[in-house]
């Protein structure tokens, strides 16, 4: 056994370590109550229902800014844009850079922009100064999240587009299509994967990041879900920080910080399993 | 004495600084079938794109000339390619039908010309079907995918596919080169019954196929046309000495 052998090995028994650990720590307090009931006894019992519920109204209000903006341009750089433009090689400069930020500056550029500035203006504009949307709430963390998971959109919306094959654009053209009804009618369907691919794999990334929601929207603690995009909510990520470092007692919440954990992880197993497969499935029909 | 479809005057065509075509000038009458020969290269399929101007697609191309279609100049400025590539259909050498149903593929014409009328389809689809010869195959599965047919099956398929948005011309693009001998006798023996009723030109780099289904044939070599006739009389008794030493095998 080489020397990669001896990685492969050593990264394997890192993970299963560390699964098991997780797993050995957190089982025993995994249960349906669990999953569905609130934090009680300043989060030292309970469950962490809003934690999921708060990280999953996240990743839908994420998925519908990013999603649809993500394959609009990748779209236009795929279909519209020529290869050389200065438009383009601005838009994959940018799409490239943006997927090598820390997602802690995610966290810094939504409360600058989303939350002073836009949220500032609108309460200048319509509530008369008056603090409603110039404060850390689910949408400006959504819309921060949405900024961290646009590249992946973009990405594998792209890889999609390219892998429908140039002479099915060709027979529809030679048809009488035009290049739009050719995009609507052969590219997007033939895309479709990719899109769904970039979806998941963008909800994954968004369910576990913490640090673009530190200071745009995630709570230490609340009694009720969140009811419209002005509140705040709180997080599975986040929840597993706070218990680890800021709870009442550390030591009594460990169960619930490692079952926590394991529900996050099952959950970006998942999601990620779920994409690879599908990538895999569109691969093997070209 | 058969009137002319479709014709080209002086027709030039550079890929960038490389000249493909040089000054072609053909006329191609209608409802009989034209094959355009020559050896890999001598820009047969190239001339057979200017005239869906199916070439228009790619970059750094540069065209003069006229092509007219009925007196037409298709290359005139206020020209629709869109409109104009319903008129001149186009089939490919490598079979491509969309990655959905039999039915969706030979519907997919009429429904970009804004037909959705149901009954309308049918009958379009299966119109089409049976002048390509293949409703029979495919009748009792014509909702599963296309892509489960054969090879010669597919490439029916898109000629059924072309046929339904009812063209004048119909281009074909070395159709058979892909096929098995069955599958080409059987797409052989389908060009001879569209000429009834279509102009059709194909390329074939296969000259006892020009020789088995055309009544006209033109030899191009190097990008330019070196001779063009009844295609009897290109095979048995051509004019130039390069067309002799091409059809006899002696290069290309």
């Amino acid at each position: 056994m080489g020397a990669t052998g001896l990685s492969v090995v050593l990264i394997i028994a890192v993970i299963v370590l560390m699964l098991v650990i997780i797993i050995i720590g957190g089982k025993n307090q995994l249960s349906w109550e669990f999953l569905t009931s609130f934090p009680k006894d300043g989060m030292t019992k309970g469950g962490i229902f809003p934690a999921i519920y708060g990280t999953a109204l996240m990743v839908i209000i994420m998925s519908v800014a990013a999603v649809p903006f993500g394959a609009i341009t990748a779209l236009y750089l795929t279909e519209y844009a020529r290869e050389e433009s200065f438009i383009a090689k601005t838009v994959q400069f940018a799409v490239r850079t943006l997927s090598m930020v820390p997602s802690i500056i995610f966290g810094l550029f939504g409360l600058g922009f989303f939350i002073k500035f836009v949220g500032g203006g609108m309460d200048k504009a319509f509530f008369g100064g008056q603090l409603t949307w110039a404060q850390p709430n689910i949408l400006w963390a959504s819309l921060t999240m949405a900024l961290l998971t646009l590249p992946v959109v973009i990405v594998s919306v792209e890889e999609s587009i390219h892998s429908v094959p140039r002479d099915l654009r060709e027979a529809s053209l030679a048809l009488g299509a035009t290049k739009w009804q050719t995009i609507r009618k052969v590219v997007l369907p033939g895309a479709r994967s990719g899109i769904l691919t970039g979806t998941i794999l963008a909800v994954s990334r968004g369910a576990g990041e913490v640090a673009p929601i530190l200071f745009t929207g995630a709570a230490y603690y609340l009694a009720t879900l969140p009811h419209s995009l002005s509140d705040q909510f709180m997080s599975l990520g986040y929840h597993i920080y706070i218990m680890s470092t800021q709870s009442v007692n550390v030591d009594q919440t460990l169960p619930i910080q490692f079952a926590t954990t394991l529900v996050l992880l099952l959950l970006t197993f998942t999601l990620n399993l779920v994409a690879v497969l599908i990538r895999s499935r569109l691969r093997r029909s070209h | 004495m058969k009137e002319t479809k479709i014709k080209s005057k002086d027709l030039t065509l550079y890929y960038g600084t490389k000249m493909a075509l040089n000054n072609i000038s053909l006329d191609i009458p209608e409802k009989q079938v034209t094959a355009f020969i020559g050896p890999s290269g001598c820009g047969k399929s190239t001339y057979l794109r200017t005239l869906n101007r199916m070439n228009d697609l790619i970059p750094g191309v540069k065209i003069t000339g006229e092509v007219l279609v009925d007196d037409f100049n298709i290359y005139d400025k206020n020209v629709d390619s869109v409109n104009l590539r319903k008129k001149i259909g186009m089939v490919f050498q490598k079979s491509n039908p969309f990655a959905k149903s039999i039915f969706e593929n030979v519907a997919y014409g009429p429904r970009i010309n804004g037909q959705n009328d149901k009954k309308k389809l049918k009958e379009i689809v299966e119109m089409s079907l049976q002048r390509a010869a293949i409703w029979d195959e495919v009748k009792d599965r014509i909702h599963d995918s296309a892509l489960g047919l054969s090879g010669g099956q597919q490439q029916r398929l898109c000629i059924a596919r072309t046929l339904a948005v009812d063209p004048e011309i119909i281009l074909m693009d070395e159709p058979a080169s892909a096929l098995d001998p069955l599958s080409t006798s059987k797409i052989e023996e389908l060009i001879f019954a569209l000429k009834e009723n279509y102009t059709i030109i194909i390329v074939t780099h296969n000259m006892q196929q020009a020789a088995r289904v055309s009544d006209n044939t033109a030899f191009f070599y190097l990008g330019e046309l070196i001779e063009y006739g009844k295609t009897k009389k290109i095979f048995t008794n051509p004019e130039k000495k390069q067309t002799e030493e091409y059809i006899t095998g002696r290069f290309g």
